[in-house]
Order: structure tokens, then C-alpha cells, then sequence
């Protein structure tokens, strides 16, 4: 699916050469929950702008479905850190957005949008606007929007980042159900490792900057997993092992 | 109702005070009224006259409405052409557009007079030349600075240019258009005013000038007083325009 070949990243700092990655190697399985994790500042999000396309990477190679992408827009979904929903548009009309870029009519747009809502707990929020939602539920149209989006991968910049442990926890479980049901090819950025080790199948270990892939986790919890998961001997060996990494 | 009478109370308060020393004063020190008229004496002679006020009023707005909505045409579609349709035009116009607004506008209406004549024509080009520009200003911030982060979202997304236009860039600069249009709406009574003094049948401009050169001073108070008060209408107005159309904003309290 998402294959990235020995990508690394120089900023040009003046006469300063600024490494942010180095040598970063790495696949997404078709239907795969990916998560990559690391310090603060590691890079992460420098990552996520290589293979969204709006830098193009200094040497290497990113392939999606044997394409190669370097520096092309338009081919992966996502979900960015800060929610950027649109304050003039409504609930539906955030959560409509992808599909009416992809060129799909308005109306019909927000047709799917309407049937989606009270499937992501979002009923009755449909002439809402953004602004007035919590966090929590502001992030969950963010994560619609990107779900109605017509690329299969989808990327997950640090999505519970701004949220409160609480909601964040609440998320997280909320996420698992939707993915549990719809399976989408995820890929996603956080630095916490219980939100890693709980969520994902596989993870992706970083240094710090520049950053490289120092380890390749693949979790070995069943689905579906449930807050039960978390209290397991292994989860927290795992969460011990990775601690000790970063 | 509560609310306005606490917002409104004080400096309705202080303008009657101000009234009042006013008054007193005109009476007790015996001013000429050709000097300065009592508050009072003014409010006699717009009653009196209101009739032939009426006119000129209507002449007035009449040629600031026109200006202004010319304004306003122009400098939202001239953001519109500068920032999406062809950039290297910016380039090539801004400097020249900025320098436009250096030109003393009392300079150049005489021009105006000698290619238009005396209609309403060099009137309502004076006050949008007045009143284009902040539009124009205002506006292309909103475009050309939407939110980064917003941006990038589409982008990534792979949304077209026109896209990002229609989907970010224009409802982005909705709220920066309406903080010129404001700007430009009190200019547009003033830019009025001014180009009658040019020369023209009726119009508070005109009025203005002949009760000065007869030493009717109760007369040019009448006129600032309607000048001001649709000023603040206009204003009103266009405020007014914004809550209805701008409605995603949480309304900001004494903005």
C-alpha cells in the first residue's frame, strides 16, 4: 500500500544544513493500523507533509500502490493535528468537505454526510457550526470527514494531541470502534505509547531528530480489544520496552 | 433593552451635558449666532426648513449611495482579479494603485469636472475613488491570508486551485471585506459632500457653502448634524449586512 524507501529530509537554514530525517524506511499493509511514535519534535510531522505531498522529500522514495508521490497532492486522507475544520461551514458541511473536493456534487455530499453522523454520536449536530463543539466532538468530525474521503489511506497527525486525558481515552475507544468496523488503512502519528500499543498492529519506533526508525513493534493483542486490553502483563512489558527506547 | 440603556446611557449623557454648557453658555456670554447658534436654534431652523433640507439630503445620499456601491464593485472585484484571476497583474497595479490614493482628492475633482462636467457623474467617481480603496485593501488580506493550517488540509487533500478559492480564500476574506465596506461607508458622505462643493443644484454640499457665505452658521450645524447622523446610518446598515451574512462568527460584544 504505502511504501516509503529510504526517505530523508534536509531543511536549508541559511548556510546551515538542518537534518529533521534520516533514512526512513517503512510500510502500510492494505486494511493495516500503523502507528509511528516519538519525541516531541522528532520529525513526525515533517513525515506527514512528505507524504501528503506538500514537501518533496530531499533523496528516497514514497510509493503508494507502486506510484510514486514524491511531492503530489491529493492521494492520501487525513486528519491534521489542530482539527482545521472550516468556522463557515456546518457540522455537515465540514464533514462533506473531502468528498465535494473530490468533485462530488453538494448536495449529494452532504447527503452521505447527513446518513454518517449519527453513526460517528453526531446526531443532532448536523446545522451546527465547528466552533461551538467541544473538542472532543470536533475532533470526530475531522475524523468523518477524512473517514468519507475517497483515498484509502488515511493519516492521523496526533489527532487527540489537544484533547483532555478523559475525552482523550473516550477517543480513543470511539476510534477503535469505527476502524474495528470500516478497516481502513491507517496511519498514525502520536507520541503516546498506550494510545500506540492500544490501537494499532504495528508500530514504528523514532529517535529523536534527526529522526530515524530505531524499532518495529507488531502487537500481538486480538481484536477487538477493549479497555481490558490495556491491563494485560504484555501491554505493559511493551509499554516499558518502548519507554525505555525514547 | 437593559443592555442598551447601559451601553448607550453614558455617552448620550454626556453629549446632553455638552448641550446644555452649550446652551447656557451662548445665552450668558450673548454669542452671536452668526458666531455660534445656540443648540436650540439650530433644532428651530431644521424644523423650519425641513422641507428644502429634505432635497439637498436626498441629493446627497443619492450621489454617495452610487458612489459608495461603485466603490465597492470595484474594489472587491479588483481584489478578486489582483489575488486569483491574473497575479502578475498585483505586481504591475499595486504601486499604481497605492499612488492613486496619494493624489489629493480636492486636487484632482476640478480634473474630474473638466472631463464629466457638472453632473452626477465626476460626483459619484470621486467617492468611489475614496471609497474603493480600503475595500480593496481589506479584502485581499482576507485572501491572501487564510489559515495555514487550513490551507495545507487541502492541499494534502488535493483540492484544485479554484478549490481553494472558493472553499477557503473567499469566505476567509468575508469578515476583512465588511471591515473596509465599513470604513469606506463613512468616506462615502464625506466624499459626497466634498465634490459638491464642486459644484452642483442641490445637495448638503452645496447648502453647506451658500448658508456659509450669508453667515447662516444655524444652517451649516443643520447639515453637520444630517452629515453625521447618515454617517452612522450607513454604518448601521452595512453592520447590520454583516450579522446577516456573516453568520459563523460568535457576535463579538462592542465590536
Amino acid at each position: 500500500m504505502l511504501v516509503l524507501e529510504h526517505v530523508a529530509m534536509h531543511y536549508q537554514r541559511g548556510r546551515d544544513i538542518l537534518p529533521v530525517l534520516e533514512d526512513i524506511s517503512l510500510q502500510v499493509e492494505k486494511g493495516e493500523f500503523v502507528a509511528l511514535i516519538g519525541p516531541s519534535g522528532c520529525g513526525k510531522s515533517t513525515l506527514f507533509k512528505l507524504i501528503g505531498g506538500l514537501l518533496t522529500p530531499t533523496s528516497g522514495t514514497i510509493w503508494l500502490e507502486g506510484q510514486k508521490i514524491n511531492g503530489h497532492t491529493g492521494h492520501i486522507s487525513y486528519v491534521p493535528q489542530h482539527n482545521s475544520l472550516f468556522p463557515w461551514r456546518t457540522v455537515e458541511g465540514n464533514a462533506a468537505l473531502a468528498l465535494e473536493v473530490s468533485g462530488m456534487p453538494r448536495q449529494q455530499a452532504l447527503q452521505i454526510a447527513r446518513e454518517w453522523l449519527p453513526r460517528m454520536g453526531l446526531a443532532g449536530y448536523e446545522k451546527a457550526y465547528p466552533q461551538t463543539l467541544s473538542g472532543g466532538m470536533q475532533q470526530r468530525v475531522s475524523f468523518l470527514r477524512a473517514l468519507l474521503s475517497p483515498q484509502e489511506l488515511m493519516c492521523l497527525d496526533e489527532p487527540f494531541g489537544a484533547l483532555d486525558a478523559l475525552t482523550r481515552l473516550e477517543m480513543q475507544r470511539w476510534l477503535l470502534d469505527v476502524w474495528e468496523q470500516h478497516r481502513r488503512t491507517v496511519m498514525l502519528v502520536t507520541h503516546s505509547i498506550e494510545e500506540a500499543l492500544f490501537l494499532a498492529d504495528r508500530i514504528y519506533v523514532l529517535s529523536q531528530r534527526p529522526a530515524r526508525i530505531i524499532k518495529e513493534v507488531t502487537i500481538p493483542f486480538n481484536r477487538p480489544r477493549t479497555p481490558a486490553t490495556m491491563a494485560l502483563p504484555r501491554f505493559i512489558e511493551l509499554r516499558q520496552e518502548i519507554h525505555a527506547l525514547l | 433593552m437593559r443592555k442598551f440603556i447601559e451601553r448607550a446611557g453614558p455617552p448620550l449623557a454626556a453629549i446632553l451635558v455638552l448641550l446644555v454648557v452649550w446652551e447656557i453658555a451662548v445665552t450668558i456670554y450673548q454669542i452671536e449666532p452668526w458666531l455660534l447658534p445656540a443648540p436650540t436654534a439650530i433644532l428651530r431652523e431644521a424644523i423650519q426648513s425641513h422641507s428644502r433640507l429634505w432635497v439637498h439630503t436626498r441629493a446627497t445620499l443619492e450621489i454617495a449611495i452610487f458612489g459608495f456601491l461603485l466603490g465597492a464593485v470595484v474594489g472587491g472585484a479588483l481584489s478578486v482579479l489582483l489575488h486569483a484571476v491574473f497575479p502578475p497583474l498585483r505586481q504591475a497595479l499595486y504601486p499604481l494603485i497605492i499612488l492613486s490614493q496619494n493624489i489629493p482628492i480636492i486636487a484632482l475633482a476640478p480634473l474630474l469636472v473638466v472631463w464629466f462636467g457638472f453632473g452626477m457623474l465626476p460626483k459619484v467617481l470621486v467617492i468611489a475613488l475614496m471609497c474603493f480603496f480600503p475595500i480593496l485593501v481589506a479584502a485581499l488580506q482576507g485572501l491572501d491570508y487564510p489559515d495555514p493550517a487550513m490551507l495545507d488540509y487541502l492541499r494534502v487533500i488535493g483540492a484544485s486551485r479554484s478549490q481553494i478559492f472558493f472553499m477557503l480564500e473567499l469566505p476567509n476574506s468575508l469578515p476583512h471585506l465588511f471591515s473596509g465596506l465599513k470604513v469606506s461607508a463613512t468616506y462615502s458622505m464625506m466624499g459626497a459632500v466634498i465634490s459638491e462643493w464642486l459644484g452642483a443644484q442641490q445637495g448638503l454640499g452645496i447648502y453647506m457653502r451658500l448658508s456659509a457665505a450669508s453667515f447662516r452658521t444655524d444652517r451649516i450645524f443643520v447639515c453637520i448634524v444630517l452629515i453625521v447622523a447618515l454617517s452612522l446610518l450607513f454604518f448601521g446598515c452595512i453592520a447590520f449586512l454583516e450579522r446577516k451574512l456573516i453568520h459563523w462568527n460568535p457576535r463579538k460584544e462592542g465590536a
